[in-house]
């Protein structure tokens, strides 16, 4: 298993498995787990321990050919890894970083994506949102005519622009980059004059009118006056802001500050949804987003989206 | 006989006040009502949300901001380019230029998130908003006008402090112990009028052409985007705010026989009528542009505007009861004092549906396509029609500034001496 932090060497010619032996590489793979734990059980970080098997491994079965059945190999590929883990191990390397060295950013998989709106409902969970907010709805497209059909599933959260044409309009400079490039909305400023909402070329500012999904219901639900915690403070809705205020996508920025990958990521069934740092040039998103086949919405605005969507 | 009519006349007139009051009355307690349930129950009465954010109320605010940069300019023409036969309604048109700033401005804080904070633009102005650079000019210009106001009518305060009542209290009070009703002090107030009015013709300029710059500034929203929008908004604030200000000479001016009167009237109805013509043409410019590139963010715009179910916003009220009666009316009746004052009234009235329709239809084509579809609950549509509720606190406004007006205009020395007693 690679690591954002062990790009090993060793690997490196084992990456390149051809589809067809994936079966036979599973198989394998549970006989590998089981040799790592009892020969390596001392070893603590996992892929270390994986990177020098490989190497013992390869020159002991050359000589030994025809004596012993070869001890086959664990091969780790890129493939093969779990990428919410290594996601998450390029985090807590972003976040020894000085804030201003990390460059946050999306790649959505729009080939993955199946429109579940899982992240949808995740993000509305996780953000406490009411009726009227919604940092990350799913487009749904159908092309063509029936019956010949296909449909296309776009989720989209805030675009973190690099360019943003949203903070430039604050009448009192509530919302603004900050040095991460995270397009930051500050609740215990923003008057709520709802300019920057219609600055936004992706509809990605929402504005909070006050309403809860139960108020009108027999009992009203005490989980929907429970606080949300985004931008890392306590924001108590029932008391007022973000009433009243313009709310949109942080990037789960609290979560990521205790060193939590986005609701929306860890939540995709379909793990179409990638976050991490592009300034470290071997995590997944820049590995992602160096592919021809990736593009940004409305990228004729200038906007410089942070979010990028593979096709 | 003549002492009979007259009596006659006046009691007609007194009926009409009556209804008129009663009128009123029900406007305000229903606007009271809106204006309660807005603050208790905040966001939650209006029909704007996320995707559509800015409804009734923004298009209330540049109505009656347009109103009032207008009615400015024109009394600017009065003190500042000295044209003596509009010089008796200059005191009108300053106050009517405050009372309809003061409703736009009572209109935009109804609509904030978070009103308590609006200080916060004086506080922490960000100099790249065109909205901070707008709530910054309308402050001076308040100011202007306020102190524009006070010594236009300074002198006639010196002989109404005697008056009884509320108006030679607020004479008293608002002449601050300054009674010099002496030719050289007069002079001087000519003097300091003419340099106030100048300095606030650029100030109205840069203030209304803001507001329109505000909009136009948006690329986001081709709709918006244009560089006309600062020009338009300034040659459609001309034509409401000297259609209202017809309206109010016509219908209020109390010298109401003399041929000076009659003269004044037909001028503002031909100024008015002018000031639409050229309105027109600039909204023909961009309906027609927009249309042609049919470039979908803009031309579907205006599609939804000439169109889609709001279209008789544009073609009923705008076109036929706010541009064409009118014009039929100041063309073939500029005599009649009640036809021109009747096209004055209409125009200035249903001016507020060219504002609803640069706001609205900015917003109602989806960013995205397919956004309107993608996730559905209230607050997220990109249909929009005014709420009860937001249509209620607007009556509150409207009643609210025929109030302050009403009382202005009984208590302040607004037309001259010589109107008065003719």
């Amino acid at each position: 298993m690679t690591t954002d932090n062990q790009p090993s060497p060793a690997s490196a010619p084992e990456e390149e498995v051809p589809a067809g032996e994936r079966r036979s590489f599973l198989k394998w793979l549970g006989l590998a787990a089981a040799a790592a734990v009892g020969g390596a059980a001392s070893r603590t970080v996992a892929a270390e321990a994986a990177g020098s098997r490989q190497s013992t491994t390869a020159s002991q079965s050359a000589p030994g050919a025809g004596s012993s059945p070869p001890v086959p190999s664990a091969p780790s590929s890129p493939d093969f890894e779990n990428l919410l883990l290594r996601m998450q191990n390029g985090l807590q390397r972003a976040l020894a970083k000085p804030v201003d060295q990390r460059r946050w950013v999306m790649v959505i998989d729009l080939r993955k994506c199946v429109g579940c709106s899982s992240c949808t409902v995740a993000c509305k969970a996780e953000n406490q949102l009411p009726p009227g907010v919604v940092y990350r709805p799913v487009i749904e497209e159908e092309i063509g005519s029936y019956p010949n059909v296909s449909r296309r599933f776009t989720p989209r959260p805030c675009m973190q622009c690099d360019n943003p044409p949203c903070t430039q309009v604050c009448p009192v400079g509530a919302t603004y980059k900050r040095p991460d490039g995270m397009v930051e909305i500050d609740y215990d400023i923003c008057i709520g004059c709802r300019y920057c909402i219609t600055a936004c070329p992706y509809s990605a500012r929402t504005f909070d009118s006050g309403f809860y999904y139960t108020k009108s219901t027999p009992a009203q639900q005490p989980y929907e006056k429970q606080a949300n915690f985004e931008y890392g403070k306590r924001w108590d809705r029932a008391k007022g802001s973000p009433v009243g205020n313009v709310r949109k996508c942080t990037f789960c920025l609290h979560r990521l500050d205790a060193g939590m990958l986005p609701a929306c990521t860890t939540t995709c069934i379909g793990g179409a949804t990638y976050f991490g740092d592009a300034n470290l040039p071997d995590s997944l998103v820049s590995e992602l987003i160096a592919s021809p086949n990736v593009m940004r919405l409305k990228e004729e605005l200038g906007t410089n989206p942070r979010v990028y969507y593979l096709v | 006989m003549s002492a009979i009519s007259a009596t006659r006349q006046s009691g007609g007139m007194h009926g009409w006040k009556v209804v008129l009051a009663l009128v009123w009355a029900a406007a305000f307690a229903a606007g009271t009502y809106g204006l309660v349930q807005r603050f208790t129950l905040g966001h939650e009465i209006a029909n704007y949300g996320s995707y559509v954010p800015w409804g009734l109320w923004v298009a209330m605010y540049i109505y009656f901001i347009g109103l009032s940069a207008g009615a400015f300019l024109l009394s600017s023409l009065i003190y500042v380019g000295g044209v003596q036969r509009l010089e008796r309604i200059g005191k009108l048109a300053l106050f009517t230029a405050f009372i309809t700033l003061v409703s736009g401005l009572l209109t935009i804080w109804l609509d904030l998130g978070h009103q308590e904070r609006f200080w916060e633009v004086y506080t922490r102005p960000n100099p790249f908003s065109m909205m901070a650079w707008m709530v910054w000019l309308y402050t001076a210009y308040f100011i202007l006008v306020l102190v524009e106001m006070w010594f236009a009518i300074r002198a006639d305060l010196v002989t109404w402090r005697s008056h009884r009542g509320l108006a030679g209290l607020l004479a008293r009070l608002l002449s601050f112990g300054n009674y010099d009703s002496s030719t050289v002090a007069r002079d001087r107030d000519r003097k300091v009028l003419k340099l106030l009015g100048t300095l606030g013709i650029p100030l109205a300029i840069a203030f209304h052409g803001g507001v329109g710059a505000l909009f136009g500034v948006i690329g986001a929203r081709p709709y918006w985007n244009s560089p006309l929008y600062p020009i338009l908004f300034l040659v459609s604030a001309l034509a409401s705010g000297g259609a209202l200000l017809t309206f109010v000479v016509a219908a209020l001016w109390p010298s109401r026989r003399s041929a000076e009167f009659r003269n004044l009237v037909s001028l503002l109805g031909r100024i008015t009528l002018a000031l639409l013509a050229l309105d027109l043409l600039f909204e023909w410019a961009e309906i027609s542009i927009n249309l042609y590139a049919s470039i979908p963010a803009a031309a579907g715009a205006y599609r939804e505007m000439l169109f889609g179910s709001n279209w008789w916003v544009f073609w009923l009220v705008h076109l036929a009861v706010g541009s064409l009666v009118p014009i039929l009316l100041l063309v073939f009746r500029s005599r009649s004092v009640g036809s021109v004052g009747l096209a004055g009234f209409l125009m200035a009235v249903t001016f507020l549906a060219v504002r609803i329709d640069i706001v609205v239809p900015g917003q109602v084509i989806p960013e995205i396509r397919g956004l309107e579809a993608a996730y559905q609950e209230a607050g997220l549509s990109f249909q929009y029609i005014p709420s009860s509720g937001e249509w209620l606190v607007g009556l509150f406004v409207v009643s609210m500034a025929i109030l302050l007006f009403t009382i202005g205009y009984s208590n302040l020395p607004l037309v001259s001496k010589t109107d008065e007693e003719a």
